[in-house]
C-alpha cells in the first residue's frame, strides 16, 4: 500500500520567500556578511602561518601610520570614488556600463592631448579647464558609442562597453609606441611628462581632485533624487514601457545618461593623468582597474552616492593596508584581491537572504510525521 | 489495487488535505485548510483573487510545498516534492497560462516528457488521437500549436495530463480565455470525465459557472476555507456572501446620461505588430462623451493594440484616429499629452506600463506631469499633495505616500493608477481590464469611479473580460474578433449568447449608436 504513495520521503529543509527587509535589516545583514568574510579571510591567513589578528591590525595601522600613508590612501580612494560615482546613473537606469575603465582612460587620453600639444602660451588655469573639457568629451564619447548602438540596433551594452575598455587601453599603447612617443626618453617607449602648467593644483598637500570628488557626490545625490533627469533615469530603470507610456523619449534618456556617466569617468581620468599619483603623465597603468573595482563598490553601496564614499574608502583601505601587510609579512600581492573577492562573495551571497529564508525541519518532527501516517486513513 | 479510475470507485475520497498552511513572507496564502476531493465529482474551488485557490492547488501539483499540514492521496500520506511526483500520483493540473511548445504538433506536446522513451515514435499521432477519442474530444494531432485557437490549445493541455495517466484533474480558471460557446464544450468534456470516475477540481471566481458545472463548492476567503456546500443547495447570493464575508448587492449601477459630442473617432484603423501580423483590421467606431463603450473579445483579439495605438504607443498602418478634430496619427505619447488632449489610458499591465513599481506613490503621481515646472527639478511637493488626495478619495490602504507601489496589493495598485488618471480631469478615459485581479469590494469602487467620470461627460472606453459585468455597466459593447469589429451592440438589450457568437467570429451589421461617417 505504501508503495503507491510516491515521494514519501519528507524533505529535511526547504526554501521560503520572506517578508521584504527594511533598509536597516539589510544593512545589518551586509555587516554580518563582511564579518563572515573577515573571519574567512582570517582563516586563510592563519593557514599561511600568520596571526590573523596582527595581520588585520597591520592593515588598519598601515593606512594611517603617517601623514604619507594617509595621503597615499587618499590617492587610491579618489579615482575609485569618481569612477564609482560615474557608473551610478547608468546602473540606476539598468544600463550595465562595464566600461568605466575605458571611459576613464579616454578622458585621460583626450586631456593628455591638450596638455602635450596645445600651444605653450596658454596659462595654467585655462589650460586646466580645457583639459577638463577634453576629458569630459573623451569619456562621454566612449560611453555614447555603446549607448548609440544599444538604442539603434539593440546591441548588448555589457559586451560593447567591456570590449571598448580594451580598445581604449591599446590606444594608449599605440600612442606611446607611435605618435606620442617621447623622443627625449632615449628609445624607451613612454609618453612625455606634462609641462608644469598642466599639473593639478594642490590643497592640504594632496591634489585638488578630492574637492572635485566631493562636489560630484553632492551633485549626483541631488541629480538623482530631485531633478527631472534623475526621475527619468529611475522610471526607465524600472520599466521601459512605463517610461514610454509617460511620454519619455527612452533613447534620449539612455544616451544622455550614458554621456553623463562617461563624462564623469573621463573627468576622473583627466584628474588622474594630471595629478601626482601618476607623476603627471599618461601610461598604460593610468586607470589600473578602477573602472572595474567601481562596479563592485557601487554594487556594495546599493547605488547610493553617499554610501559609495564609505565603501570606496573601505576598499581603498583594504588595498593600501594589504599592501603594507604584504610587504610586512612578505606575502604575494594577490592577498588583497583574494580578501576583496571573499567580501564580495559573501555580500552578494547574502543578498539571497534578503528575499528568502531556509526553514529546517527537526528530525523529531519528521519522525512524528511518519509515525502518524499509518497508511490508509479513509473515513 | 490500482482500480481507482473504475466507476465503482465513485464517491471515494481521492485527495484529502488536512490543516494545510502556506505563507509567502508575511502573507499567509493558505491557513489551516481542510479539503476533500472525491472521485466522480466536480468540485469548484471558489474565491476572490488572492484568496489562495491557486496556491492550494499548486501544492497538489508539486510546485509549492506546504509549510505544515498533510496531504493524503488514496488514503496514503504523501509528500509531493515535484510535478513528477504529482504525475505519478495521478494528479494533473491545467494552468491558466498554457505550458505548450508552440512549434511542435499537438501529438508531440501530448507525448513529450511523459517518460515513455527518448525517440519520437511514428505511431504518436495515432496514440494521441486514441487518447482524445477515449474522452470524446477531437483534435488534429498533426496540427502545430501556434496554428491553434485558444480552446484547441486547452484541449491539448487536458489531453497532455490525461496521457500521463491523471485521474485527478485540476483546472485553473479554464474559462477565462474561452467564448461562452467554447465554455459549454469544455463543460461537456468535464462532465464526461466525471462520469468516467475522475476527480475534477475547477478553480474559478465566476459564480454562474460554479452553479452550472460543479457538484460541490468549497469557498476560500483570505486563505481560509470558509465553507463547503452542495451546489444544488445554494445560490449566487449565498456564495457571494461566503466569498466576500458580507451580503453584497450584485447590481452594478448604470446611470442614464445624455451622450454628448463624439470625442474620439477611429476610422478604418489597421495595425500590425512587430512581426508584421495584422492585429487590428479596418476598425472604425466613435466614442462620445458621457458614455461607457465596452470592448469585448477573446483575449488577444486586438484589445491591447487598440488601447496602445490610441495612446500613441503603437504605429498606425492604415486609417486615422481623430480626437475631436485633431488627427493624432504619428504623434508620440508626449506630443499627445502636450497638445492638451486630456486622454487617460489605464493599461492592462499596471506595474509594467502604467506605474513604476519600485518608485513610491508620490513619484508615481507625477509620471505624466513631472515636466510641468520650468525648473530642472521635479514637482515633488505637488505630487505629494496629489498622492494624499488620491489615497483619501479612493480609500487606498498604504503605509503612506512614501511606500513603493510594488508593496501595495493589486486592488490598491489599480486605485493608484486610476486615481492618477482621473485626477487630471480627462475627457477620454481608456481602461484595459480595470478590475482584473481585484476583489468584489474594490471592483465596485472602480465601477463607481468610472460611472462618476461618465456623469462628468467623459468618454470611457472599457476593455473588459467579464461579459456579465459589461452588460450591466456599459452603454454599448463593441465586439472584436481577430482584430475585426464583428458588431457594436446596445448593452441594454444585448444578450451574452449574441456577444459570444460575435466573439467567435460571426458578424452582424448592427452598429448601434454609430453615425454614418461622412466622407472626408
Amino acid at each position: 500500500m505504501n508503495k503507491a504513495a510516491t515521494g514519501t520521503h519528507m524533505p529535511r529543509f526547504h526554501i521560503v520567500k520572506r517578508v521584504e527587509m527594511t533598509r536597516g535589516e539589510i544593512f545589518i545583514l551586509n555587516l554580518y556578511a563582511v564579518l563572515i568574510a573577515i573571519v574567512a579571510g582570517g582563516i586563510l591567513i592563519a593557514c599561511m602561518g600568520i596571526n590573523p589578528v596582527s595581520f588585520y591590525g597591520t592593515v588598519i595601522v598601515g593606512c594611517f601610520r603617517s601623514a604619507l600613508s594617509v595621503k597615499s590612501l587618499i590617492r587610491i580612494v579618489i579615482p575609485l570614488l569618481i569612477a564609482s560615482i560615474a557608473v551610478i546613473p547608468a546602473f540606476r537606469m539598468k544600463f550595465w556600463n562595464i566600461g568605466g575603465e575605458g571611459q576613464f582612460i579616454m578622458g585621460a587620453v583626450f586631456a593628455s592631448y591638450v596638455a602635450l600639444f596645445f600651444p605653450e602660451g596658454i596659462p595654467h588655469l585655462p589650460l586646466m579647464l580645457l583639459m577638463a573639457i577634453a576629458g569630459i568629451i573623451g569619456g562621454g564619447i566612449w560611453a555614447l558609442i555603446p549607448a548609440f548602438f544599444k538604442c539603434k540596433f539593440g546591441t548588448n551594452e555589457t559586451l560593447l562597453t567591456l570590449m571598448l575598455n580594451y580598445i581604449a587601453l591599446y590606444i594608449i599603447q599605440y600612442l606611446r609606441d607611435g605618435p606620442w612617443r617621447d623622443p627625449a626618453a632615449g628609445g624607451f617607449p613612454k609618453i612625455a611628462k606634462f609641462p608644469e602648467r598642466a599639473w593639478l593644483d594642490q590643497l592640504f598637500g594632496v591634489d585638488i581632485s578630492w574637492i572635485v570628488a566631493v562636489l560630484l557626490v553632492i551633485f549626483m545625490t541631488i541629480y538623482l533624487k530631485r531633478t527631472k533627469h534623475g526621475y527619468e533615469i529611475a522610471v526607465v530603470g524600472d520599466s521601459v514601457n512605463t517610461a514610454r507610456y509617460a511620454g519619455m523619449n527612452v533613447n534620449a534618456v539612455i544616451m544622455r545618461t550614458m554621456f553623463l556617466s562617461g563624462a564623469i569617468a573621463g573627468l576622473g581620468g583627466m584628474l588622474q593623468v594630471s595629478g601626482e599619483a601618476t607623476t603627471h603623465t599618461l601610461s598604460m597603468g593610468i586607470a589600473g582597474g578602477v573602472g572595474f573595482t567601481a562596479i563592485i563598490v557601487v554594487w556594495l553601496a546599493n547605488l547610493s552616492p553617499i554610501t559609495t564614499v564609505a565603501v570606496a574608502t573601505l576598499i581603498g583601505m583594504l588595498d593600501k593596508g594589504c599592501g603594507v601587510a604584504e610587504s610586512t609579512y612578505g606575502l604575494s600581492s594577490a592577498v588583497s584581491d583574494i580578501l576583496q573577492g571573499i567580501i564580495l562573495f559573501t555580500v552578494l551571497g547574502a543578498m539571497f537572504f534578503t528575499n528568502y529564508k531556509i526553514v529546517f525541519r527537526s528530525k523529531q518532527s519528521i519522525k512524528s510525521h511518519t509515525a502518524a501516517a499509518p497508511g490508509g486513513e479513509n473515513k | 489495487m490500482d482500480t481507482v479510475t473504475n466507476v465503482s470507485a465513485r464517491g471515494e475520497i481521492a485527495i484529502e488535505l488536512r490543516g494545510i498552511t502556506k505563507a509567502f513572507g508575511s502573507v499567509i496564502a493558505n491557513n489551516n485548510i481542510d479539503l476533500i476531493i472525491r472521485r466522480g465529482e466536480i468540485l469548484a474551488l471558489l474565491g476572490e483573487n488572492g484568496s489562495g485557490k491557486t496556491t492550494l492547488m499548486n501544492m497538489l501539483s508539486g510546485i509549492y510545498h506546504p509549510d505544515s499540514g498533510r496531504i493524503y492521496v488514496n488514503g496514503n500520506e504523501v509528500f509531493i516534492r515535484s510535478p513528477q511526483d504529482a504525475t505519478r500520483l495521478g494528479i494533473g493540473m491545467i494552468h491558466q497560462h498554457f505550458k505548450l511548445v508552440d512549434v511542435l504538433t499537438a501529438a508531440d506536446n501530448i507525448i513529450l516528457g511523459a517518460g515513455k522513451g527518448f525517440l519520437l515514435r511514428r505511431n504518436r499521432f495515432e496514440e494521441a488521437r486514441k487518447v482524445a477519442e477515449r474522452y470524446g474530444m477531437y483534435i488534429d494531432p498533426e496540427k502545430k500549436i501556434y496554428e491553434m485557437s485558444v480552446s484547441e490549445k486547452q484541449t491539448v493541455e487536458i489531453l497532455k495530463v490525461l496521457y500521463r495517466g491523471a485521474n485527478i484533474l485540476i483546472l485553473d480558471e479554464p474559462t477565462a480565455v474561452l467564448t461562452p460557446q467554447e465554455t459549454q464544450r469544455l463543460f461537456e468534456i468535464l462532465r464526461r470525465m466525471r462520469d468516467d470516475g475522475c476527480a475534477i477540481v475547477i478553480i474559478t471566481h465566476k459564480l454562474n459557472e460554479v452553479l452550472e458545472i460543479s457538484d460541490r463548492v468549497t469557498i476560500l476567503r483570505r486563505g481560509e476555507s470558509v465553507a463547503t456546500v452542495k451546489t444544488s443547495e445554494t445560490n449566487a447570493a449565498k456564495l457571494t456572501e461566503y466569498m466576500v464575508g458580507r451580503p453584497v448587492t450584485l447590481k452594478i449601477e448604470r446611470p442614464d446620461t445624455k451622450p454628448t459630442e463624439r470625442l474620439l473617432n477611429v476610422y478604418h484603423l489597421t495595425v500590425e505588430d512587430e512581426d508584421g501580423v495584422t492585429r487590428l483590421d479596418d476598425v472604425s467606431f466613435s466614442l462620445r462623451g458621457g458614455e461607457i463603450l465596452g470592448v469585448a473579445g477573446v483575449a488577444g483579439s486586438g484589445q491591447k493594440e487598440l488601447c496602445e495605438t490610441i495612446a500613441g504607443l503603437h504605429p498606425i498602418k492604415k486609417g486615422a484616429i481623430l480626437y475631436k478634430k485633431e488627427n493624432i496619427e504619428g504623434k508620440t505619447p508626449r506630443e499627445i499629452i502636450k497638445l492638451g488632449i486630456s486622454m487617460s489610458f489605464i493599461p492592462e499591465d499596471r506595474l509594467g506600463m502604467g506605474l513604476a513599481a519600485s518608485l513610491d506613490i508620490a513619484d508615481n503621481m507625477m509620471l505624466k506631469s513631472y515636466r510641468d515646472p520650468k525648473s530642472p527639478f521635479t514637482p515633488r511637493k505637488a505630487a505629494e499633495e496629489m498622492a494624499k488626495e488620491v489615497i483619501k478619495k479612493l480609500d487606498i490602504v498604504t503605509s503612506g505616500i512614501n511606500q513603493p507601489v510594488r508593496m501595495l496589493s493589486g486592488g490598491n495598485v489599480q486605485k493608484v493608477l486610476l486615481g492618477r488618471e482621473i485626477h487630471v480631469n480627462p475627457s477620454v478615459l481608456i481602461t484595459a481590464y480595470p478590475v482584473r485581479g481585484l476583489d468584489i469590494g474594490s471592483s465596485y469602487v472602480i465601477y463607481d469611479a468610472l460611472n462618476e467620470q461618465k456623469k462628468r461627460g467623459v468618454g470611457v472606453l472599457y476593455i473588459g473580460e467579464d461579459l456579465d459585468v459589461m452588460l450591466e455597466l456599459c452603454d454599448r459593447i463593441m465586439v472584436l474578433c481577430h482584430g475585426k469589429v464583428t458588431g457594436i451592440l446596445n448593452a441594454r438589450t444585448a444578450t451574452k449568447e449574441q456577444i459570444g457568437l460575435l466573439m467567435a467570429g460571426a458578424t452582424t451589421n448592427e452598429r448601434y449608436g454609430e453615425e454614418v461617417v461622412p466622407n472626408e
